[in-house]
């Protein structure tokens, strides 16, 4: 449904939104963003046990709901609307999803359950410190050893890699080449050190290889295929997350400047301010579309979803960006404060539009799929 | 219950098709029977052409249409919102009079509000209109007045009253634009065509009973007017094509059609030709161009997701949903399209865009997108006026200050009249 949702799904939305608001206020936000985890087990166990969200996209094979990436899209806004501090992102998204489109059969049923219900933090290593999003910048090394392989080298930028239980690593397995392996987080000669971010809603951490014990996940050379179809997967996901933070930055600075009285006159009717806001509201509309038009093109296995997903992506880099520097402007001063919360949706603007790639990189990927030449 | 309704009205009109649809009738022939039958404007009230279809069911008449190529109703041009606003607004005199020659095509329509001095202040007309003995007498400018040079009737905005503020001064009149106190100059644009006129009323005379609801209701009418008007500029996007169609019927049909879009033919350049951006950009090799593949880009991403936020505004009324605010942004958005796409097409043309007419590329239609698009942002509401509707009715921030309110309108400062 590229075009609207149902009925259901706006039932979802609603509840959603309303858990999110009791558990993820900004004081909450502020107090996890302060921690070295960045989230905390108890909360995470509870959003689970209680909506079951890490499920959500998980096939009903492996534990989880079924549900497409619509569900997963919906999860998403709410959660960066909210600003929700949990190893979401990395477990549901990335790891799930790098299992899903590399693992065996026989792995996937090993792995996903735990996912789905929670128990299992999970993430995907693939960046090193280059921090080039293509898997042609890989440099971790994969030597066969025992009856798996033993990995060398180093990865960055890895979301939650400090905390994760289970993390999926892609490396160089010699002459097979590109391949993905899966570490457990306790793992031996694995060094993790958080990474000072500079949102810190959004914890990343460098991870180091030293001869530590791996098992393949897919076939040895197989991985550049389901990396791709993650990384997209990604992209889409991470639009709709950020369609949902640009939202609630949008509603928070009308309603400021609302209520915010200068010159004897709220300053939401000054014609300035009035322009702004309909602006703003164009950008996120256009933006949600976009999100929206990706997230129905992945359930719908479109052949251009590649194209539609870099689409979005850049869309919404430019959208979230944009809408969190107009509204520390219309906040003034105060916008520009610690106190204020508008600087932690900024920051994790700012992070989003990054991550996987900014608004140029994606643009790029957009036109060798439309634009090639004659 | 509508799948029952739907089947029966189904059968219904192609039985009646299948009786009556003849191509080799004349297209006024043809169209009164369809008038006549009620099922060429099937949601129009039972007394006055119509059948009383609900809305919903009306795609189903036109599938019927469309499956044996018959012609409609006229429908192109400014006859539809004189039709809309006189079943609103109208006595039966008028619906007696213009409803069935609206249907049939026999009869052009104009809208002559827009003056030299209120463009986007629509309500701060001047053109006056007094009765003197039994008839309404006018004199003023109107501008931007599309067909006017071929038009029959006109409908009039115009000040009846200079003591009452400004919008309880005006009056809405139907007028006959054949008659010695009308002259109309066509206007010529800054891309050459002439798709408008001027029209110059000098003691031009209207009859009592072509007042359309009371003296001083004009702006509630006008409103009726623009809403249809805004409603159908989707329809007036998408071009109107004629059937290739063999027969009397269809003849006549292209006929008039190349005179309803005459005005318009400038108009895809208007909106940017987004369509022609790649192969544009694969022809003058701009497509190897990293910096130019950006623009490019970011021009596609714009228009992709105009397209699926209009997407997302039908579909919610398809379904009877109310519309979110991604209803109300169409306007404004297709300015940002044009202009975006303008200057991509500039940077695609390097040097050949100095040029134009058939020294210029694809023989000047590349020129006259440059020259075109400044209209997208004017025409209907300049996107100004679009950010204020935003904020106020979908944002709900505060009115602007008015200084114009609560006084008579002869007190109100505004242009001088040349």
């Amino acid at each position: 449904m590229k075009f609207n949702f149902s009925g259901e799904q706006e039932e979802f939305r609603t509840n959603l939104r309303r858990f999110l608001a009791e558990k993820s206020p900004s004081k909450e936000v502020r107090r996890l963003m302060e921690t070295d985890a960045g989230w905390e087990r108890d909360g995470w166990r509870k959003m689970n046990q209680e909506l079951g969200l890490t499920a959500v996209c998980i096939p009903e094979a492996y534990g989880g709901h079924g549900f497409g990436f619509g569900e997963l899209g919906i999860v998403l806004e709410e959660m960066g609307r909210a600003l929700l501090c949990a190893p979401y992102f990395s477990t549901a998204v990335l790891a799930a999803g790098a299992i899903l489109n590399a693992g065996t059969e026989a792995q996937k049923q090993a792995l996903l359950p735990g996912i789905a219900s929670g128990d299992i933090i999970a993430t995907l290593a693939s960046t090193e410190d280059g921090g080039s999003w293509d898997a042609a910048a890989t440099t971790l090394v994969a030597t066969p050893s025992g009856d798996g392989y033993q990995l060398d080298g180093h990865k960055s930028f890895v979301l939650d890699g400090h905390t994760a239980d289970l993390i999926v690593v892609l490396g160089l397995a010699g002459d097979a080449g590109l391949s993905f392996f899966t570490v457990a987080g306790d793992a031996a000669g694995l060094d993790r050190r958080l990474l000072k971010t500079m949102d810190p809603t959004r914890k990343m951490a460098r991870l180091t290889f030293s001869s530590v014990q791996a098992k393949l996940l897919g076939e040895a050379g197989a991985a550049a295929a389901p990396f791709a179809k993650t990384m997209t997967e990604a992209a889409v996901c991470l639009a709709n997350e950020m369609v949902g933070g640009a939202e609630r930055l949008r509603e928070d600075a009308l309603a400021y400047a609302k209520m915010r009285m200068q010159f004897g006159r709220a300053i939401a009717s000054f014609q300035s301010m009035k322009h702004k806001s309909a602006d703003m509201l164009l950008e996120v509309e256009l933006a949600k579309s976009a999100a929206y038009y990706a997230a129905a093109a992945l359930d719908d296995g479109d052949s251009d979803v590649t194209a539609v997903a870099s689409l979005a992506k850049a869309c919404v880099s430019d959208t979230y960006m944009q809408t969190a520097i107009h509204a520390i402007q219309i906040h003034g001063g105060i916008g520009f404060t610690w106190d204020n919360d508008t600087h932690l949706w900024f920051k994790r603007a700012k992070s989003s539009e990054v991550l996987f790639g900014d608004a140029g990189y994606h643009r790029e990927q957009m036109m060798r799929h439309w634009g090639a030449a004659a | 219950m509508s799948e029952l309704s739907e089947n029966t009205i189904r059968a219904e009109v192609r039985a009646w098709l299948d009786a009556n649809w003849d191509p080799e009738l004349g297209l006024v022939e043809w169209r009164n029977k369809l008038a006549d039958s009620g099922w060429g404007v099937p949601h129009w009230p039972r007394g006055w052409y119509g059948r009383d279809l609900p809305a919903g069911l009306v795609p189903v008449v036109e599938e019927e249409f469309q499956r044996i190529g018959a012609i409609g109703t006229a429908k192109a041009g400014i006859r539809t919102l004189a039709a809309a606003t006189i079943l609103a607004h109208g006595t039966d005199l008028h619906k007696e009079k213009f409803l069935r020659r609206i249907l049939t095509g026999e009869d052009t329509w104009c809208q002559l509000f827009s003056e030299p001095g209120s463009g986007s202040d629509v309500a701060g007309a001047v053109t006056r209109a007094e009765l003197r003995g039994n008839q309404w007498v006018v004199n003023g400018q109107k501008v931007w007045t599309t067909s006017a040079h071929h038009a029959h009737w006109g409908l009039l905005l115009a000040r009846t009253d200079w003591d009452k503020t400004k919008h309880a001064g005006l009056s809405y009149f139907i007028i006959d634009m054949h008659q010695p106190g009308v002259t109309v100059q066509p206007l010529r644009q800054m891309n050459g065509h002439a798709s408008f006129n001027q029209v110059f009323l000098t003691d031009a005379a209207v009859q009592p009973e072509f007042l359309v609801a009371d003296v001083g209701d004009g702006w509630a009418v006008t409103t009726t007017t623009l809403m249809h008007e805004r409603r159908g500029a989707d329809a007036l996007r998408s071009w109107a094509m004629g059937s290739d169609g063999k027969g009397r019927a269809y003849d006549e049909e292209r006929v008039e059609i190349v005179t309803t879009m005459e005005p318009y033919k400038w108009y895809p350049q208007r909106a940017g030709r987004v369509d022609l951006i790649l192969d544009r950009a694969r022809e003058t090799g701009g497509i190897d161009d990293p910096a130019i593949r950006q623009e490019i880009a970011k021009l596609l991403i714009l228009s992709k997701s105009a397209e699926w936020t209009a997407r997302r505004a039908r579909t919610a009324e398809e379904q009877g949903r109310p519309q979110g605010p991604e209803g109300s942004l169409g306007k404004l958005v297709s300015s940002h399209v044009a202009r975006a796409a303008s200057r991509v097409h500039t940077q695609l043309s390097g040097a050949d865009a100095l040029l134009t007419g058939e020294d210029s590329p694809m023989g000047g239609v590349i020129a006259e997108i440059f020259v075109s698009v400044p209209a997208t942002s004017i025409a209907g509401g300049t996107d100004e006026i679009q950010r204020n509707i935003i904020a106020e009715r979908v944002l709900r921030m505060p009115k602007e200050h008015s200084v114009d309110t609560g006084k008579p309108f002869r007190d109100v400062p505004r242009n001088t009249v040349s």
